[in-house]
């Protein structure tokens, strides 16, 4: 690996990147990357570790694409740094299913036609995971809640609660990584 | 973002040491808040302190009967947190009014209070903003300025904190435990954050390198009497435009003690001692809340955009006073926006 993420500083010249070494453990398997400091969890996953299932949206913490799990708790990955994260078990969307072992989020997010262009969905399959780790939200008003930090620009609301709600009620999911 | 170095402390001395050995340091907890500031060029620190590895994460009651909050405990852990939730369900309740659930995952207890008082001028680097840059002017004062505040505002700046849980930490009178190269302070919470008066860039009263260990909160949790209404354009993962933090103790329709705190109307979280002078000790009626309404917004200045906060905060006083009173909000953590 190299190279480093790109800082937006607008016409500012940088020094050498000061890339270090990072093991990053993610789906159960231990990545050693070379990281600058101000690489985001997010950047490390896509960039570095090859992993493009989660999605960069906003890259601000407001609309949940980015949303992976850290020792089962689901976040943003682009508001942390991946030098904060060695050390802590990652959890990507490509560690809960793979095609023809589908998770059963992913099964119920298609059987509930809840996507469109499917941006969103990898963030929001793990926030559902995260949700379900909390063991908080029984109720519509409950999912509606705490999945509010996973925003949808397709509007597949409706099949998104639908297809939590059927993974919820089954109260039998534990995490696969 | 411009770049930096970063170290992960791994005790309060080596956190407080390493802080101070830097130019433009910074601690960083979840980062939630800090590290979109530095993807917007606002905060430009050169050195970050990291501070996931401490072990200040522990909730635990204290000698006096309180509650000692970890300064890294996550606001996730302690709103969930069985002692939080029995003893100061105000706290819970506000904790979980705010951000998204991810979000609350991140961020800790300290960084909650060090999230920077602010508004969309604040991060816009091609308008001018007292706070971002003392002298350069406040874009908000004539012009967007809806969410902003009004109390406590000065021509210098007129942007709100926006945290829910610093409002239940006022009401509840927490104490801030902080640590710095002179030893440990405690801050009572009403000192904590500042006024913007003629030094918007500074939002607290730490000093260079203090670094907040643990919020304390007193034994007394309000937990049967209570309401943390929160009012905002949508009715999840928004900035209040206003909150209440209502908090009664009752002799049967009597009001024994109260404490009122409004979230979104100024710099910090707002307290009106008279207005709680005005519920001691009276009849737990609308008449006694409308009285108290009318002097928390005392001295209210709207800002044209803005002005309709002043009539909201009166009445989302009566109503969150009316909850408290029912004590019917103790069960239902997500029910904070209604009825």
């Amino acid at each position: 690996m190299s190279g480093t993420s790109t800082p937006k500083s607008a016409g500012q010249s940088l020094p050498p990147p000061p890339a270090a070494p990072v093991t990053l453990r993610i789906n159960g398997q231990d990545h050693h990357l070379e990281l600058a400091p101000w690489t985001s969890l997010l950047d490390a996953l896509r960039e570095y570790a090859g992993l493009t299932g989660t999605k960069k949206g906003c890259d601000h913490g407001q609309c949940g694409a980015c949303t992976v799990l850290v020792d089962g708790k689901r976040i943003n990955s682009c508001l942390t740094l991946a030098v904060l994260q060695e050390g802590a078990d990652i959890t990507t969307i490509e560690g809960l299913g793979q095609e023809g072992n589908l998770h059963p989020l992913q099964q119920a997010f298609i059987d509930h036609d809840a996507f469109q262009c499917g941006y969103c969905t990898p963030g929001q399959i793990c926030s559902a995971q995260g949700l379900i780790n909390e063991g908080k939200a029984h109720t519509e008003d409950e999912i509606r809640e705490l999945m509010s930090g996973n925003i949808c620009r397709c509007g597949a609301y409706v099949g998104i609660l639908n297809a939590v709600k059927e993974v919820v009620d089954k109260k039998s999911i534990a995490l696969r990584s | 973002m411009n770049p930096f170095t970063l170290t992960r402390a791994e005790s309060v001395d080596a956190a407080v040491r390493d802080f101070s050995g830097h130019d433009s340091s910074a601690y960083i907890g979840g980062g939630t808040n800090l590290l979109d500031l530095m993807k917007e060029n606002v905060a430009r620190p050169t050195h970050l302190v990291g501070l996931n590895k401490l072990p200040l994460t522990s909730i635990e009651t204290t000698a006096e009967g309180g509650l000692r909050l970890g300064a890294t405990a996550t606001n996730a852990d302690t709103a969930w947190h069985p002692d939080v939730q029995a003893r100061y369900p105000l706290l819970s309740q506000a904790i979980l009014a705010g951000a998204s659930p991810q979000l609350r995952n991140m961020a800790t207890n300290g960084g909650n209070l060090m999230q920077r008082t602010r508004c969309y001028y604040f991060y816009d680097l091609a308008t001018p903003c007292n706070k971002r840059e003392p002298g350069s002017g406040c874009s908000a004062i004539g012009g967007y300025n809806r969410i902003h505040a009004i109390l406590g505002a000065s021509e210098q700046c007129i942007a709100t904190h926006p945290s829910d849980m610093c409002v239940a930490l006022a009401a509840l009178e927490a104490v801030v435990h902080v640590r710095g190269n002179g030893g440990e302070r405690r801050i009572k919470f009403e000192d904590f954050h500042r006024l913007p008066g003629d030094a918007p860039e500074q939002d607290n009263t730490l000093k260079a390198g203090e670094l907040i260990v643990a919020l304390e909160l007193p034994k007394k949790g309000f937990e049967k009497n209570f309401s943390y209404l929160k009012l905002r354009d949508r009715t999840s993962y928004a900035f209040a435009l206003v909150s209440v933090a209502a908090a009664l103790e009752l002799d049967g329709t009597t009001i024994r003690d109260a404490r009122l705190a409004l979230g979104g109307v100024a710099h910090k979280p707002w307290r009106s001692p008279a207005a709680e002078d005005l519920l001691k000790g009276q009849p737990a009626t609308e008449a006694t809340f409308r009285k108290a309404a009318e002097a928390s917004v005392e001295g209210a200045v709207g800002q044209g955009a803005n002005d309709f906060k002043i009539e909201l905060a009166r009445r989302a006083i009566v109503r969150a006073l009316k909850q408290a009173a029912a004590g019917g909000k103790a069960t239902n953590v997500f029910n904070n926006s209604n009825p």
